[in-house]
């Protein structure tokens, strides 16, 4: 079974706010220091997309990518897109204004009974 | 300037009282050209502390025209630095390293409170690297020769090591100073020219260290630029006045500049972060000696710094036949470890360095249960009370499971540690290596051929053999696999911010004969 994504409500209103700003969106998860599993947020044709990237979703009109290593660690899960305060730096659109998008695995078998917030 | 006095009641108000007290500023510009310029639109954001989410400083939301001002300034100074001899230059780092030291408390206190490590590693660890780092690079500078090799009789070829003028480099937030010094040595060493952003959420001790070398390196050698690390980071990597990016955080943004970085054609090196694997042979419980003392603690490592550095041993891999004894001990000591205010030398683990941070480590810890992994240990928030409710921290963790969980494989950047049994020394092996990553293992046995075999067999850059998490300079270190590429804290980075000269010299005075 494929991975499943979703935004919580905080997400899609910043993701819209962003897109307002910046225009079309994307989003890559990422892995390794620092930020670690993290989605990057970036302006749609910013990120060199290959064979190596996997579409997992689309949130809020914004297609959402990872690696496919990345991608196959998390088959059957269930991802919520959130928004925390933050104040790590990323190359990611939204991050240097207290906030930071956060991908949380809600359950790692999908669960049609989960409810979005 | 005064060094600041230590703080005697361990709250981050009396820190920064000593550090104002100590030439520490309340709000920072960036440090273009040998001052402290204003950012172009006039914007500044603050900087927390991640002790207890008090604001530290007001730094520079610089914008890609700040950068192009810092480059202006690079360029200025780098015809005259690039043609500074090595014996100058090498005085200069000396220099850097002496300042660095007279401010050594300041410096820590300023990381402790700026990232929530503890002031006891801060002390210990962080600023003395550092300044070490200053004076391994000044000697290799100094020793440095190029060579020559004569071809025929009237041709000889002559390779000079030239610098190569303006680099770029974007250091993460873990070890903030240390980061920064890593960089700037081998760079400014070499004689190049830099623009460094350090990460927003802990810029305070590279912006200190400008201001303390003002008056040391010329004006336009070190310029420092804070603000958001999208606008800032890809406003250098693909900025054709650099010669060179250099970068340590994660993957994507790794990617994202290697593109960038393909606009201008300029190399880069880049560390990308690990899941380093720690492999305990049975062997080690022969004797309850020193040694096995010293391999506990190596099991416990995976909470210095509370985790949050690349190569943190966040897989232990455990010969099964000791298992169950081992990890009595080992868990006993875990369980031990001191969390609390950074501030108070008795702390063994700080704060994680943010709110951000605090929320995805308990997320993994809520995968890892999720998964089936066993929690032995920790699993939870730690609530320190006393002035900490705003802080962010987690007790130190450990896990029991196999090695295909998600917490095996993912880099969790926090005092989370995954453990695992092995079979043999194959089966260490084949565990160890499989993982995406190549920055760091350790391999702890009592035999030299088997530390040897192993350290040979596992696919990374650093191995720590019957030790781990010591980061001398003169000890090579970078990644296999998806960690990236280039060796730092060695004499051989200086080639990554040098190149070849090749004059190729005909001592002939007779035409070759083609026309």
């Amino acid at each position: 079974m494929p991975t499943h994504v979703a935004a919580s409500a905080s997400a899609a209103a910043l993701i819209r706010r962003l897109r307002e700003l910046h225009g079309p969106l994307m989003f890559h998860l990422s892995g390794g220091c620092c930020d670690g599993t993290a989605p990057i947020c970036m302006k749609q044709g910013e990120f060199p997309l290959g064979s190596l990237d996997v579409l997992l979703g689309e949130v809020e009109g914004a297609p959402f990518y990872t690696g496919i290593g990345q991608a196959a660690l998390m088959t059957n899960a269930e991802l919520l897109l959130d928004v925390v305060d933050g104040e790590s730096d990323s190359f990611s659109i939204e991050a240097g204004d207290g906030q930071r998008f956060i991908a949380r695995t809600l359950s790692c078998a999908r669960d049609s009974s989960m409810a979005k917030e | 300037m005064p060094t600041a006095e230590v703080a005697s009641e361990f709250t981050v108000h009396h820190a920064l009282d000593g550090l104002h007290k100590g030439g520490v500023q309340k709000k920072y510009g960036n440090f273009i050209g040998g001052r402290w310029v204003a950012p172009a639109q006039g914007k500044y954001f603050t900087d927390y502390s991640p002790i207890n989410g008090e604001p530290l400083a007001e730094i520079a939301k610089s914008t890609a025209e700040d950068v192009e001002k810092a480059l202006d300034a690079a360029h200025a100074a780098k015809y005259a630095w690039g043609h500074t001899s090595p014996a100058a230059r090498a005085e200069l780092l000396l220099k850097v390293a002496d300042k660095l030291q007279e401010n050594l408390e300041l410096l820590a206190l300023a990381e402790t409170i700026d990232n929530g490590k503890p002031i006891r590693e801060t002390r210990n660890a962080d600023v003395p690297l550092s300044i070490d780092h200053f004076r391994y690079f000044a000697a290799c500078v100094r020793a440095e020769e190029g060579a020559l090799g004569e071809l025929d009789n009237d041709t000889v070829a002559y390779h000079f090591k030239e610098p190569l003028g303006v680099v770029g480099q974007i250091i993460p937030w873990n070890f903030p100073l240390l980061m920064a010094s890593w960089k700037l040595a081998p760079a400014i060493g070499a004689g190049n020219c830099v623009v460094i952003k350090p990460a927003s959420n802990t810029p305070l001790s590279l912006l200190i260290m400008a201001g303390l070398v003002a008056d040391v390196l010329p004006p336009g050698v070190l310029n420092v630029i804070t603000g958001p690390g999208g606008e800032i980071g890809k406003a250098l990597a693909s900025n054709p006045r650099i010669s060179k990016i250099a970068f340590t955080g994660e993957t994507t943004t790794g990617r994202l500049i290697m593109q960038y970085a393909s606009g201008p054609i300029i190399p880069q090196t880049l560390e990308l972060g690990g899941k380093s694997p720690n492999i305990f042979f049975a062997d080690v419980m022969d004797h309850d000696d020193d040694y096995f003392d010293k391999v506990l603690e190596g099991f416990a490592l995976f909470a210095f710094n509370k985790g949050e550095v690349c190569t943190c041993p966040s897989r232990a891999l455990i010969q099964e036949s000791i298992f169950d004894k081992f990890m009595e001990k080992a868990v006993a000591r875990v369980a031990k470890i001191k969390v609390g205010n950074p501030l108070d030398p008795a702390t063994q683990m700080g704060a994680q360095a943010s709110h951000d941070q605090l929320e995805k480590i308990l997320n993994y810890i809520k995968i890892g249960k999720d998964e089936g992994a066993k929690c032995v240990t920790g699993g939870e928030q730690a609530h320190l009370g006393n002035g900490l409710e705003k802080g962010y921290y987690v007790q130190p963790t450990v896990f029991v499971g196999h090695n295909k969980m998600r917490v095996f494989q993912e880099e969790i950047f926090g005092p989370v540690l995954s453990v695992t049994k092995f079979k043999d020394i194959d089966d260490a092996i084949e565990i160890g290596n499989d993982t995406p990553y190549g920055l760091g293992a350790g391999v702890w046995s009592r035999s030299g051929s088997t530390v040897y075999r192993v350290g040979r067999e596992i696919q990374a850059g650093r191995v720590w053999t019957n030790c781990y998490h010591v980061y001398p300079a003169g000890a090579a270190f970078g990644g296999y696999k998806q960690s990236g590429f280039g060796r730092e804290t060695h004499k051989m980075i200086l080639d990554h911010y040098q190149q070849t000269k090749n004059l190729l010299v005909s001592y002939s005075p007779k035409a070759m004969g083609f026309f």
